[in-house]
């Protein structure tokens, strides 16, 4: 089985699911989006088959399938994952399916083709896939730029306020980072003698200067897209005016291309730029984590608070990934999934309340929770994941990068604690404002704030739900296929090896 | 005294031929063919001589060779860039000939008309359009053939001549708006001179540095190989030469559009009927970049230390001139008008390369840019309401709803313009700027790097205009395209799609074609 092309079909087979649903006629609406429901959780099958192909202990790059593209430049389709993109990968085949039930009636709203809007959203799961599975550095950009156009139009055609100014800052900033890092390719594949193979290219000597100027190159892309302070604008914009189905797959996962591009391309390519960078890097991670915490507190409108929660959280990403220590970078890794499954679900609940209420402002709320009793409790459950409650999952990760760090850099680490503090704060408060105390008068007067969770959205959120709850007290089957790969990252790339714990010996504390 | 005739040959010439006397036997089709029939017969022969001369163009393909004495290099860059413009300004023809989207046609009866008479509004919506287009734009298609292949500035200066002179012509003739069109015509006739002009004039100065260069008795000549050798080992004061490139360079620079001898290309673009606009920003710059190529591998290569820093400063000051200016525009054909003088310092990014990579990409990048420019005037001539084109871009508000699949098109043109993967844009882009990064020159990649994304600026307004904003009162339909332009506009696209996708085999002709015989 493990010679089954996973990750070409995995990439290919959404894309044909996307031409199939955006020629249905606008009037078969209903039979589209059974289409692409269906497709997805074919992808998703095919992805459990994929887990299960992959040996968690392994060759790093495992799944590797190869085949020319464009000779002359040295361009092939190389597909290769390692841990941190299976992960990725399975997050990405779990989280579609889901987005598009949510999904159902979000196209109807906005007078635009329904059947177009699934196609996109299977495009997008096409490039997304293709982005973490590709091993060639050519592969990736361009994964990684054609990313922006169903996004673009995700956001642009279906969105809500302000969804045109929010979807050109999104596609600008995203284009900008990716023309340097266009640059940066450019420059990386004459330095390293006109190969884009990713394995090669980790092998070749760099000039400090040119390193150092190639490591920005990806760097700035990477951050813009993560998003990290103080390219973090677009982000609030963005989520705010999304649809919240496209919101959950623009945070849960398309910013994880930043973290995962760090992690993938800017340290084992760049090792000793990145060791160079690093303070900076931890300094604008600190900044995030804090600065977005606190303008997440005054947000009134739900969207946007989610997405600058966000932008902390991958703070706390970019921290476990700079602190170069093993723990750290699976404390991170793991907190790229279940940031996508925390948030994901945030944002799809969020989207709930917000289309029964028609509006996203919080002052809008208020009492909710004596109208709709079990979709208030899981908008509970979903902040206390995205709080880092110990028995969700998030609080595993959160807890791995934070001692990870630790024992290299007690500062940063003490910092970072304290948007913990935050970060109960608001989403504690924003629970609050919402579904407790006393029921806003003009929110019982809103016919469909009466409905409680379908069917369907119960079976929305069920699933990830449960992953949250059963990897916050087992997170071995994800951690024991990410660690290896951090551990070569940090090891063999980056030549750090974790520092040994000290044991305090028994006259020493006898002192 | 006798004159020796110089031996020809003349199946290497066939392509130039081919045209030439083609554009002859137009003129004799207008003189004696009925009005009636006279525009079915001219485009049917013009797509033949097209493809005749594309035949010979394939079967000359592995000539290398000079002729006509030393006139003429039939050589790699010269077929390929025959071919090409054979291929754009077939599908410029197909746009030409369209007369199904206006009745008549995109040009005007009788250009000498006052405008604004009775007449002239008669003539505005029913007479047929002139024919004679035909015969002009074959005479320009044989000039560029002549000028990628001229192999002596005298010779070079002939072609240039030879495709310019029916070019402002044919840029007078739109049917509708015949003030701007006029105006357009003149000032590309008057600047179009000055350049000429100048290109005479440093003719005579290097033709004067090969004279002092040689030393005495040999002579000079302006003919590439004599002017290679006394760059290469002269001795001789480097005034002239320099002088006499640098008002060359002028010349040539005012034909691809580079700043600061662009001030023509926004205007000219509006006013020319919209064909002649997509077939002057295909085929003219591969014409004029074919010659600039030439120029500076061939006969010049010997003083690049001298020149690629000067023509590298015009290279970046285009590229932000066109990036920065498209901002501003509200007329899509501006809009066009200027990207297309930022892709000029992006071929001129490549062209300075000068290495094969450098001379193969370029190559490279104007196929690619010529089939889309080309397909997105195509569009252009779509958009229109009672009153002709409605190149306005508040017009195209709403657009995508209307019409999806032209909007849809014009969408994954534009994307291309800005260099998003899968497009032949990103693909020549990488091309270029891989050529010039290799050979050294940081500096044009970085400038052409930062003005991308001015210019994806202007091309997502666009987008956010079709698809965005809402249809307003006077958003134009989009009329159902000829059999013509709808084939003209698969091509584009087609092309545009494939050499984003499957560049190789492209790549691998371009660079099998760049090497100039010396």
């Amino acid at each position: 089985m493990s010679d089954f092309p996973f990750l070409s079909v995995l990439t290919v087979a959404p894309l044909v699911g996307a031409l199939v649903v955006v020629f249905m006629p606008a009037t078969r609406a209903e039979l589209a989006k059974r289409i692409a429901l269906g497709w997805s959780l074919a992808v998703l099958v095919l992805a459990v088959f994929m887990w299960i192909a992959f040996e968690a202990g392994g060759d790093r790059l495992q799944l590797r399938e190869s085949y020319s593209w464009i000779p002359r430049w040295g361009v092939n389709f190389t597909f290769a994952a390692d841990g941190i993109a299976l992960v990725m990968l399975m997050l990405i085949a779990l989280l579609v399916p889901v987005v598009i039930l949510a999904s159902w009636h979000e196209a109807e709203s906005s007078k635009r083709s329904v059947p177009v809007y699934f196609a996109l959203l299977l495009f997008l799961e096409c490039t997304m896939i293709g982005v973490f599975a590709a091993a060639d550095v050519f592969l990736f950009y361009v994964f990684f730029e054609v990313m922006l156009v169903p996004m673009y139009f995700l956001i642009g055609s279906y969105g809500g306020h302000q969804r045109q100014y929010a979807a050109v800052k999104f596609f600008l900033y995203s284009l900008v980072g990716g023309l340097f890092m266009l640059a940066a390719v450019i420059g990386l594949w004459v330095v390293g003698g006109k190969t884009f193979d990713w394995q090669a290219l980790t092998q070749i000597d760099i000039s400090t200067g040119t390193e150092r100027w190639l490591f920005l190159g990806f760097f700035v892309a990477f951050a813009i897209k993560a998003p990290f302070f103080p390219f973090h604008t677009w982000l609030p914009d963005a989520g705010g005016a999304a649809p919240a189905g496209s919101a959950a797959l623009l945070v849960g996962v398309m910013d994880k291309v930043g973290t995962f591009g760090i992690l993938r391309y800017c340290l084992p390519l760049f090792p000793d730029a990145s060791k160079w960078f690093a303070p900076w890097a931890i300094a604008l991670a600190l900044i995030g984590i804090i600065y977005a915490a606190l303008l997440a507190v005054g947000q009134n409108d739900l969207k946007r608070l989610v997405s600058y929660t966000s932008i902390a959280h991958f703070g706390f990403i970019g921290v476990g990934i700079f602190a170069f220590t093993t723990q750290a970078g699976t404390g991170a890794v793991l907190y790229m999934v279940n940031h996508g499954l925390a948030t994901g679900l945030l944002f799809l609940v969020v989207g709930m309340f917000v289309a029964r209420r028609n509006s996203a402002l919080i002052t809008d709320f208020g009492g909710a929770g004596k109208l709709v009793p079990v979709l208030a409790g899981v908008l509970f459950f979903a902040g206390l994941a995205s709080l880092a409650l110990p028995g969700t999952a998030p609080f595993i990760s959160e807890f791995l990068v934070l001692i990870g760090t630790y024992t290299v850099n007690k500062p940063v680490a003490i910092v970072a604690t304290a948007g913990i503090i935050l970060a109960a704060a608001y989403v504690l408060w924003m629970v609050q404002r919402t579904t407790q105390g006393t029921l806003n008068p003009a929110l019982a007067g809103v016919e469909s704030m009466r409905r409680d969770m379908s069917i369907r959205e119960k079976v929305v959120v069920a699933p990830l739900i449960a992953l949250l709850l059963l990897l916050g007290f087992y997170p071995k089957p994800v951690t024991d296929v990410i660690n290896p790969a951090v551990q070569a990252t940090m090891e063999q790339d980056l030549g750090k090896q974790d520092p040994a714990p000290t044991v305090g010996t028994v006259q020493e504390a006898h002192r | 005294m006798d004159l020796e005739f110089p031996p020809m040959n003349y199946a290497a010439l066939a392509p130039i031929l081919i045209l030439f006397g083609a554009s002859l036997l137009g003129v004799l089709v207008e003189a004696f063919v009925p009005r009636a029939r006279r525009h079915l017969v001219q485009l049917i022969l013009g797509l033949l001589a097209v493809v005749a001369a594309l035949v010979m163009v394939v079967l000359n393909a592995n000539d290398r060779l000079v002729t006509a004495s030393t006139a003429v290099a039939v050589d790699g860059p010269a077929l390929f860039l025959q071919g090409a413009i054979l291929v754009l300004a077939g599908m410029a023809l197909l746009l030409i000939g369209e007369r199904t989207v206006q009745r008549g046609g995109a040009f005007v009866a009788h250009a000498a008309v006052t405008v604004g008479s009775a007449e002239d509004q008669r003539q505005a919506t029913d007479t047929d359009g002139a024919t004679e287009v035909y015969p002009l734009t074959m005479f320009a298609i044989s000039g560029m053939l002549l000028f990628v292949a001229a192999n002596d500035l005298l010779t070079m200066f002939i072609a240039l001549e030879a495709f310019s002179l029916p070019l402002y012509l044919l840029c007078a003739l739109a049917r509708r708006r015949r003030l701007l069109s006029q105006e357009a015509a003149l000032k590309y006739f008057l600047l179009g001179s000055y350049a000429s002009a100048f290109f005479l004039f440093g003719m005579a100065l290097v033709y004067g540095f090969t004279v002092g260069a040689g030393g005495s008795g040999t002579g000079g000549g302006v003919d590439f190989g004599t002017i290679r050798t006394a760059v290469s080992d002269s001795s001789a004061s480097p005034v002239l030469l320099f002088a006499g490139l640098a008002l060359l360079s002028i010349g040539l620079l005012f034909k691809i559009a580079a700043a600061p001898f662009h001030v023509w290309t926004p205007d000219v673009y509006q006013g020319a009927p919209t064909p002649i606009t997509g077939f002057m920003a295909a085929c003219t710059k591969v014409a004029a970049f074919g010659g600039l190529l030439r120029v500076l591998h061939v006969a010049f290569s010997g003083a690049s230390w001298n020149f690629v820093p000067v023509l590298g400063t015009v290279a970046v000051l285009t590229m932000l001139v066109g990036s920065i200016l498209a901002v501003t525009q509200t007329d899509i054909k501006r809009l066009l008008a200027y990207s297309s003088v930022a892709n000029a310092g992006y071929l001129l990014v490549g062209a300075l390369a000068l290495s094969r990579d450098g001379l193969s990409s370029t190559m490279f990048y104007l196929v690619a840019y010529g089939f889309t420019v080309l397909a997105a005037f195509g569009v252009v001539t779509l958009v229109r309401d009672a009153d002709g084109e409605a190149t306005h871009l508040s017009r195209w508000a709403g657009l995508g709803r209307r019409s999806p699949l032209y909007a849809g098109l014009f969408t994954f043109l534009l994307l291309a313009f800005a260099g998003i993967p899968l497009t032949s844009g990103f693909t020549s882009k990488f091309a270029v700027f891989g050529a010039a990064l290799d050979a050294g020159q940081t500096w044009l990649v970085v400038a052409g790097v930062l003005t991308s994304m001015i210019l994806a600026f202007p091309y997502l307004r666009v987008v956010v205009m079709m698809w965005l904003s809402e249809p307003g009162e006077s958003t134009p339909t989009v009329s159902l395209p000829g059999g013509l332009t709808a084939t003209a506009l698969a091509i584009g696209v087609l092309a545009t799609l494939v050499l984003g996708v499957a560049p190789a085999p492209l790549l691998d002709l371009a660079n099998g074609a760049a090497e100039f015989v010396r």
